[in-house]
């Protein structure tokens, strides 16, 4: 069936359009967005008051799938997803298996498709078993679907590797997206270095285990020419680091998440392992450099790093917990409050960072955009409603999350994807 | 004393008032005198179960603990462990679940994990003693120090008192600096670059690299203990260097004021943070704070097991 | 709950004569105050200890020594008091093996503080025999304890309080009986 979406204020910033409109969807496409549009029988949804987004990519998330299917499956994932307005995803490597080969790609699809909710899309690993010593077979993985190459969770430590690895993707296309951490100045690391990791007798990562690899990765990416993106920026100088790659018109782009910069490291006291990510939530100096280099256009991207983790792994020592906390059904709202609302992007600058931005860095064709012709993924979004996070109500498998009991600010009315209405109004399809 | 005593755990000299810290060490002054009885015992913690859980060797802290618990007729049980050698899939709160459920009333924990004390402490209602978490403090320590200290100074506000070796990783250090600024000395660290912890100056402490200017004109030098194994980590390049730079030996003793303490948490490395005539001289009172150690354990013991109100 | 104070039963000239009285029966019961010894229980048993060593001193012209003891940790219902009691320091820098211990209090009520000495000074060594001391008997023992001297019976219920005051502590001398106000 037809569906119109009547009255909504469309944010659509690949068609440059900003304003109250109409979406006709006829099967998985967009048929027509304009004023007063007619659609005899088709469903209508009335989003007068709401906003119309073109559906949300996030281009980094860790689905578990396989291996760690009591953490979060392609289902649980899903739902999370169409929760938080996204309708694609690309789902890291580091399973179990590591996606580093041709079979794995080709299960993430299969699984995918069977499951049905939203589009996944893998990363591939860069190196053997993400293990930072021998590329993986990258051409057999791009001819599989595989839409960027990534070790994250690790970084390549070896630059001569990253440097073939950069050369031979830039023959797919393929963008390497580099997980920057130096090793060995953030080893035995759990929280970014300052006086709070002196107080509480942490092991501080500084800054610069972050710093030096950008600043590397960035040199590499001029050396090859290759598409470098940059994941998860949270320090200052990354941000400036990148800032002036791109003026000297090296291929870079970056990303941040919503944690670093909407939390910071006093998120932390009380040894509170729910805030325990890598990178380590900084200090307020750098979350102001995130909301700088989102605004001025350094940072390109705004993805989750959504990382569930069972019970196990954080609800133990400090040192001993597993970084990362979920971030799907969270990102749009806190995109709202610290983010548009505090004035540091508008409606239109901020769908580029979670749509449009995603599309082209991955080369997603037909996403990003509400233009005629794309695929018919839509968000509805109420940006005035107002819940608070409760855990019995987390969609995703795993409830790691140092957002529980906060106010939250807008929430997702409806998720289209290919033409289908997948969750509206807190119930899925 | 107005201050009552009100905490069920004691996890570190941060969360303390200056009044809690005062009542402590006014508690263990009286408690010191049970030590020197022919019968060294009083009935006051019969029937109550102590459980002391150490997740890292230790001969000092853990013997000064089980002393203390057994003068007061404490039932002691003593588990000795690693963190990794915890049975396969079992957590630390799982054990400390069932070690409640054997209905114990203190469970004394020292852990190489900073925070696993306050872990506990949240979800277990038997009263949690920290006896060293990680970098993060060791109270008890702390507070043998400030004893000793005030037993032979009569007072803490005003001194100056210097600690000297690895702050970095040292939790004595930190639960020193919290208790002595707290009751008013004034603190100066000292030790090389790599082993000093970013930021410490916020402590309200003075940072220096110069080991002539900690000892010059304190009233105690308090002198850590250097993991021999740190040498390996490019923290300092050689323990002879350190020795050099930073033991405290006779030569360096000319700076120091005449009526100094010398102090040092144990076990001594002799010859490296400290020399021999150093630790055993005239200035050291090393051995008294050993000595001191069960008051105030017994002290601790005596306040946290009085807090009726638990964790359900 | 407040306390109203119904009667004045000693006056600090009251207290003085009864202390005398003590002191001499003390002198008197024990034929040779060698191998003598006192100890007070604090707060105001170890004040009138200090009184009452002074006056025996004075009777047969030779220093008496004198210790005080804290029974806190002795106590047997810390199990049940709101708050932990203060810990005070015990003091007894004699060797009591072997000696007459002459124990003093300002109230002998149940006798259950008595018991908790007892235990105490065991602690401290085998003395030859424990004799007490007390200012006031107000009855209603709850153990089998009796005072070898006390300086007034003061007949009372149980709804009443005793309280002695003592100059060092309190400001004044005195001991009044006062009554639980509903």
């Amino acid at each position: 069936m037809d569906i119109i979406l009547k009255g909504g204020h469309v944010v659509d910033p690949a068609s440059n359009l900003d304003s109250e409109s109409d979406v006709l969807i006829k099967g998985d496409k967009i048929a027509q967005v304009g004023k007063n549009i007619k659609a005899n029988g088709a469903k209508t949804i009335d989003c007068k008051g709401k906003l119309v987004f073109p559906g949300l990519i996030d281009m980094h998330v860790h689905l578990r799938q396989p291996g760690r299917e009591d953490e979060e499956t392609f289902v649980t994932g899903s739902r999370a997803a169409l929760k938080g307005g996204f309708t694609s995803v690309l789902c890291m490597a580091n399973t179990s298996p590591v996606i580093d080969n041709k079979g794995v790609v080709e299960y993430i699809y299969a699984e995918a498709s069977k499951t049905g909710l939203i589009n996944i899309y893998p990363a591939a690993a860069v190196t053997k078993g993400l293990e930072g010593k021998e590329l993986t077979e990258i051409g057999q993985m791009a001819e599989a679907g595989a839409k960027a190459l990534s070790d994250d969770g690790k970084p390549v430590m070896n630059a001569e590797i990253l440097r073939r690895a950069l050369e031979y993707a830039k023959m797919f296309g393929l963008p390497v997206i580099s997980h920057c951490e130096d090793t060995n100045l953030s080893k035995n690391g759990a929280m970014n270095e300052g006086f709070i990791s002196t107080k509480l007798g942490l092991k501080g990562i500084p800054r610069a285990s972050e710093v030096v690899m950008v600043m590397r990765d960035i040199e590499l990416a001029e050396l090859t020419g290759a598409k470098l993106h940059i994941a998860h920026v949270s320090a200052k100088e990354s941000v400036e680091a990148v800032r002036e790659a791109k003026k000297r018109k090296i291929k870079v782009t970056c990303e941040t998440c919503p944690h670093y910069f909407t939390l910071t490291e006093e998120a932390v006291f009380g040894f509170n392992t729910k805030a325990k990510v890598n990178p380590p939530l900084r200090s307020k100096e750098d979350l102001a450099a995130v909301k700088k280099g989102l605004s001025d256009g350094t940072i390109d991207a705004i993805s989750t790093d959504h990382a569930p983790h069972s019970i196990e792994e954080k609800d133990v020592e400090f040192d001993f917990a597993a970084n990362g906390m979920i971030g799907l059904e969270f990102a749009l709202s806190l995109a709202n409050t610290e983010l548009v609302k505090d004035k540091v992007l508008d409606w239109s600058g901020l769908i580029k960072k979670i749509s449009a931005n995603p599309a082209g860095i991955l080369d997603l064709k037909g996403k990003g955009s509400l233009a005629e012709g794309s695929d018919a993924d839509v968000t509805v979004f109420d940006p005035a409603a107002e819940w608070v996070v409760d855990e019995k109500r987390i969609e995703s498998k795993s409830k790691n999350t140092p957002l529980v009991g906060r106010k939250m600010g807008g929430t997702v009315l409806v998720t289209i994807v290919g033409g289908k209405i997948k969750y509206e109004n807190g119930k899925f399809e | 004393m107005a201050v009552k005593w009100t905490k069920k755990d004691l996890l570190g000299l941060e969360g303390l008032s200056a009044d809690e810290i005062g009542l402590i060490l006014e508690t263990a002054d009286s408690f010191k005198e049970i030590s020197q009885r022919p019968i060294k015992k009083v009935p006051t913690l019969r029937g109550q179960t102590v459980v002391l859980f150490f997740f890292e060797p230790s001969t000092r802290t853990r013997t000064s603990f089980e002393l203390a618990a057994k003068r007061m007729s404490a039932d002691i049980v003593n588990i000795q462990t690693n963190a990794s050698s915890l049975t396969k899939g079992e957590t630390l709160k799982d054990t400390a679940k069932n070690i409640e459920a054997m209905k114990v009333n203190i469970i004394i924990m020292r852990h190489s994990a900073s925070g696993a004390p306050q872990l506990l402490a949240e979800s277990v209602s038997p009263s949690i003693i920290n006896a060293g978490d990680g970098s993060h403090e060791h109270p008890t320590q702390g507070l043998l120090d400030m004893f000793t200290i005030k037993e032979h100074k009569k007072k803490i506000a005003g001194l100056n008192v210097s600690i000297i070796g690895d702050i970095a990783h040292s939790r004595v250090a930190r639960s020193n600096i919290w208790g002595l600024t707290k009751l008013g000395a004034k603190v100066t660290v000292c030790g090389p670059a790599t082993l000093m912890p970013p930021e410490i100056e916020k402590l309200g402490v003075k940072v220096t690299y110069d080991i002539k200017e900690a000892i010059e004109g304190a009233d105690v030098i308090n002198m850590l203990r250097i993991q021999l194994e740190r040498q390996g980590q490019s923290l300092f390049p050689s323990i002879r260097e350190y020795a050099m730079k930073f033991g405290l030996d006779a030569e360096k003793m000319k700076y120091a004021k005449k009526d100094v303490l010398i102090m040092h948490p144990g076990p001594i490395n002799r010859g490296v943070e400290i020399t021999p005539e150093v630790a055993d001289g005239p200035y050291s009172v090393i051995l008294e704070q050993v000595t001191n150690g069960i008051a105030v354990r017994m002290a601790v013991l005596y306040l946290v097991s009085g807090v009726k109100e638990r964790i359900e | 709950m407040k306390l109203r104070e119904k009667a004045k039963v000693m006056d600090a000239g009251q207290i003085e004569s009864a202390l005398v009285r003590i002191a001499h029966e003390i002198v008197e019961s024990n034929k040779s105050v060698e191998g003598l010894a006192i100890v007070g229980i604090r707060t105001r048993g170890a004040l009138l200890a200090d009184r009452l060593a002074a006056k025996m001193a004075a009777i047969v012209n030779r220093e008496i020594p004198v210790g005080a003891l804290d029974i806190t940790l002795y106590r047997d219902d810390l199990a049940e008091v709101a708050e932990q009691p203060v810990v005070h320091k015990t003091e007894i820098d004699f060797d009591i093996h072997d000696k007459v211990i002459i124990l003093v209090d300002d109230v002998l009520y149940t006798g259950r503080t008595i018991r908790c000495a007892l235990d105490a000074l065991i602690d401290f060594g085998r003395p030859k025999s424990i004799q007490l001391a007390v200012l006031v008997d107000r009855g209603h023992r709850e153990l089998p304890i009796r005072a070898d001297y006390a300086g007034k019976n003061i007949p009372t219920s149980q709804k009443e309080t005793v309280q002695v005051k003592i100059k060092e502590a309190d400001g004044e001398d005195g001991v009044v009986v006062a009554e639980m106000e509903e």
